[in-house]
């Protein structure tokens, strides 16, 4: 307490830190700094966040990346050479197309899947399951009963059936992978809703004569935000793993694109003798989802580090 | 009257985040086969002292002494196998809440005859047999049906009195109490303390009663330690509570309500900083 | 006494009934998406089953035998029927119904499930208590990364990997496939589970021969489960080790060992069977993309299969098999569920 008193001007860590906080900006920004504290702390976490950002990179600039062309081959002097070659880092494929390259510019496609499926699925599982556990009653029944339906599916399967019927295509993957991805987002977001909803500062709002729909929007999604974004994250690493299954059965992104699923099928038929050309995308895929495996266990551990068991 | 227990400056820390925590902060005592009642509030290290003398400080704090011994042995350089065989048949220790110290998927039965094929060579037939007397003997009416109910089948003061034959069918001679009815209703709370007291009696056994509630200690035990902050501040025979002279020990007692007394304002219990030095 | 019997007898029907509900409506649902699939995301359904080439008036009648001149709803009441009765429509690509085909692939992927489970199960736990009782020691940490590289990694790439590595170039394993074809005509299965039954009419060297071939993908697909099972294993029984009840057990004198094993785990494996239910559930729809790389006769590649051809009765006739297969798990894991637990026991 003496300690407030003193003119003594503050560093900016302990402004951070402070327990007494002036401002909501205050307040917000020393609970980031704590949990980036929690999280960096974690070094296979920080590993995850290179990673991606890492992908982010190539991803961005992947054009002035490849060495070469990631859709037109030189049939002639590069069909199948190995790792190593000179101008051909990781070999290249039976269209004499530089691995490398097509993994740099397939990174894109992934990013975009992942990125696509985020933002449909999150929203849409959010504003269910938030409205479900808000409002209660028959329609918290009705939408957790069509969510549980869902979650009962085999995800897979069903997207399988989807692009089935819509047509393979990387869009349609996309939708297939976001249909099936949404159940888990709204269960979080009406557990969550749940555990506001009777407190007292959501009576406050409410009394001061706030509509549902602001309570819902402005003070209940917020309030399910950190475990969202933990879930989501560590969901992209099984909705990477899906849309490469989907491009390996030829359902996904169409050749000649350079999608790592479909590489990885592609290659499958050199596997014994040409063996990088399957494994080579294999790789980046493994890499790509640890990475966000790591990254979200390390949200996980600092957004609640009663969950953590550390 | 030989020493049943001595402990000697007996410490425990707790490494945090912030730092080393110092839970108990040299606490020494002996013990007869008498009845010592420990009293403190709640993070006063009265249950880590129980915990320590059991062996049964967490893994990741520390517990040390300058002596531990029971019965001429010196715990603190036994062997992890020696303390193990100790508890349970010479040492033995009840909990606070049987809703949560009773293992929920194992019957009650079992769970007894758990501690005394453990600790003795017995026949299932006997076991189950010395497991059904324990359980009448803890006043429990029907053993036989308690004997296969589950520990959510039973209510509170029978799942501690499930408890407290679970840890006394060994025959300990050293029983520590942890707020052995603090999670009980009150009606329930002076059973449970009778059957323990005619036990510790008919048994003689030695008890250490660990309660943050100074008026149950004074009325079952022979002397109470009072313990502030990991010390302790104040030993007394339970008869002379009333001379307690230390003023934590008399705000203590102050805040007993006295019939007929006036109650306004109610008393605050005092803290300073130097006792805890 | 009477009164809180049959006030219990009566909570027990309402639990039963209010269950059936929702299996029931989960089951109808699974039967609305895949109708929704197949005969509404379609243009013209006649035409992915018959293809655009088929005559006029082949098309004509073909759409009248799916009753597709019939209002939505009717048509869905009619799939419905069919689904529940088992007729999921002819299969294009075998010309047989597609109840048959399923029912002659599924042994092959439930027992590789079953295998892969098995092995996942019977490792994961033990790792996953490991890592538990030694938590925040090296062995915790092998045992995270086994996990989350179980997590990361593509199914059908490993698969191409390891049948590399263990058929091709180190030849331990038979190659992809579930029998040799020596066998394929002296063995005849009964109960379609190929262990078992070479078990059952004691022909070592077929069982041999099995196994060889199945242990590779089961392998794979015990690795996923192990993933997942060693991990939440870990996560239960961290839980388990802070409660009371392990004081009072260490306090009554107990082994570590008897700690871990008879209290710890045995209050764990209440969640723990849903989990394994769930991985096994899991391993039905890992299978879909194990199978297409080691050529296993089951549902997986049946549908893959059917998928590359466009045969989408068959298609929605897997998704619907194994939609039910997961829901039946779903009701198992919850039963056995309630039988583990003394404390939501039907009594």
């Amino acid at each position: 307490m003496s300690l407030a008193t003193e003119t003594r001007p503050m560093t900016r860590r302990e402004w951070l830190l402070s327990d007494r906080p002036q401002s909501r900006l205050q307040a917000r920004l020393g609970r980031a700094y704590m949990t980036w504290r929690r999280f960096s702390a974690n070094r296979l976490a920080v590993l995850g966040l290179l990673i991606l950002l890492g992908l982010v990179f190539v991803a961005a600039f992947a054009d002035l990346l490849a060495p070469h062309s990631p859709v037109i081959g030189n049939l002639a002097s590069a069909r199948l050479l190995p790792p190593g070659s000179e101008g051909y880092l990781l070999g290249a494929d039976d269209q004499g197309r530089d691995i490398l390259s097509r993994l740099i510019h397939g990174s894109r496609l992934t990013l975009a899947v992942v990125v696509l499926v985020a933002i449909i699925a999150a929203p849409v599982g959010l504003i269910v399951g938030a409205v479900a556990g808000y409002a209660g009653g028959w329609i918290d029944a009705i939408l957790m009963r069509i969510t549980d339906i869902f979650l009962a599916f085999p995800k897979l399967v069903l997207a399988l059936a989807f692009v089935a019927a819509l047509g393979p295509g990387i869009e349609n993957a996309v939708i297939a992978i976001a249909i099936t991805s949404w159940p888990p987002y709204a269960r979080i977001a009406r557990a969550e809703t749940l555990t506001v909803r009777n407190s007292d500062y959501i009576a406050a709002v409410r009394l001061m004569g706030a509509s549902p729909a602001r309570i819902v929007f402005r003070h209940v999604i917020p309030m399910c935000m950190s475990s969202l974004i933990v879930r989501v994250t560590l969901d992209m690493a099984g909705i990477i793993l899906t849309a490469a299954g989907l491009g390996f059965l030829g359902l996904g992104a169409q050749p000649p694109l350079p999608e790592w699923g479909a590489m990885i099928a592609s290659g499958r038929r050199f596997i014994l003798d040409q063996w990088w050309v399957a494994t080579m995308p294999g790789i980046a895929i493994l890499i790509v989802s640890l990475g966000f495996n790591l990254l979200g266990d390390g949200l996980r551990d600092a957004f609640d580090p009663r969950e953590s068991g550390q | 009257m030989s020493a049943l227990l001595t402990v000697e400056d007996l410490r425990v820390r707790f490494p945090t985040r912030t730092g080393v925590v110092e839970a108990v902060r040299g606490v020494s005592f002996t013990l007869g086969r008498e009845r010592l009642g420990i009293v403190g509030e709640s993070g006063s290290g009265k249950s880590q002292t129980g915990r320590a003398i059991m062996g049964l400080t967490p893994p990741h704090a520390d517990a040390s002494a300058k002596q531990l011994a029971f019965d001429g042995i010196d715990l603190i350089s036994a062997p992890p196998k020696l303390r193990r065989d100790l508890r349970g048949k010479r040492i033995a220790m009840i909990l606070q809440d049987p809703k949560y110290s009773l293992n929920p998927v194992m019957s009650i039965g079992r769970q007894i005859v758990e501690t005394l094929r453990r600790h003795e060579r017995v026949s299932r037939a006997e076991a189950r047999e010395r497991a059904l007397d324990m359980l009448a003997a803890v006043q429990i009416r029907d053993p036989a049906r308690v004997f296969d109910l589950y520990p959510h089948e039973v209510s509170g003061g029978m799942g501690q009195r499930a408890m407290i034959a679970m840890m006394l069918v060994a025959g300990p001679e050293l029983l520590i109490a942890d707020e052995p009815t603090s999670a009980l209703d009150v009606t329930v709370q002076l059973e449970v303390l009778s059957i323990l007291d005619k036990l510790v009696a008919e048994r003689g056994m030695g008890l250490i009663f660990v309660s943050h509630d100074l008026r149950l200690v004074s009325s079952f035990c022979d002397r109470v330690l009072v313990m502030y902050a990991g010390r302790i501040v104040e030993e007394i025979a339970a008869s002379e509570l009333a001379n307690a002279r230390h003023p934590y020990t008399q705000g203590l007692l102050n805040c007993m309500p006295v019939i007929g007394a006036d109650r306004h304002p109610l008393p605050v219990l005092d803290r300073k900083p130097e006792w805890a030095l | 006494m009477n009164g809180r019997r049959r006030a219990r007898s009566r909570k027990a029907v309402a639990a039963a009934l209010q269950f059936l509900v929702v299996v029931a409506t989960t089951y109808l649902g699974l039967l609305a998406v895949t109708f929704f699939i197949g005969r509404v995301i379609p243009i013209d359904p006649v035409l992915a089953v018959l293809g655009d080439r088929a005559p006029a008036h082949v098309v004509e009648r073909t759409r009248e035998a799916m009753g597709l001149n019939l209002p939505l709803y009717q048509q869905f009441v009619i799939y419905c029927r069919q689904a529940l009765s088992g007729d999921f429509g002819i299969s294009v690509l075998t010309t047989n119904p597609v109840m048959t085909d399923i029912r002659r692939v599924f042994p092959a992927t439930m027992e590789l499930a079953t295998v892969g489970t098995l092995i996942g199960a019977l490792i994961g736990v033990p790792l996953g208590v490991l890592a538990a009782v030694k938590r925040g020691s090296i062995a915790d940490q092998i045992v995270r990364v086994i996990g989350l590289v179980g997590y990361s990694v593509p199914i059908f790439w490993l698969a191409l990997l390891a049948l590399l590595v263990f058929y091709a170039r180190l030849k331990w394993v038979a190659y992809p496939g579930r029998i040799d074809i020596v066998y394929e005509y002296t063995f005849s299965p009964i109960t379609g589970f190929y262990l078992v039954d070479a078990l059952w009419q004691r022909q070592w060297d077929v069982l041999r021969d099995v196994f060889r071939h199945i242990i590779l993908p089961a392998s794979l697909l015990g690795y996923f489960s192990l993933a997942y099972i060693s991990r939440m294993t870990r996560s239960f029984m961290l839980n388990e080790l802070q409660q009371e009840y392990i004081v009072a057990a260490r306090a009554k004198g107990l082994s570590e060992a008897r700690i871990i094993w008879a209290h710890a785990l045995r209050n764990a494996a209440v969640p723990l069977v849903t989990v394994i239910a769930l991985s096994y559930a899991g391993l039905l729809e890992g299978s879909v993309l194990t199978e297409t790389v080691f050529s296993w006769p089951g549902l997986g590649l049946y549908i893959t299969n059917s998928l590359q051809n466009a045969d989408m009765n068959a298609v929605l006739g897997g998704t619907i098999i194994i939609g039910s297969v997961f829901i039946g798990i779903n009701l198992l894991s919850d039963l056995l569920y309630r039988t583990l637990d003394p404390r939501t026991r039907a009594r």
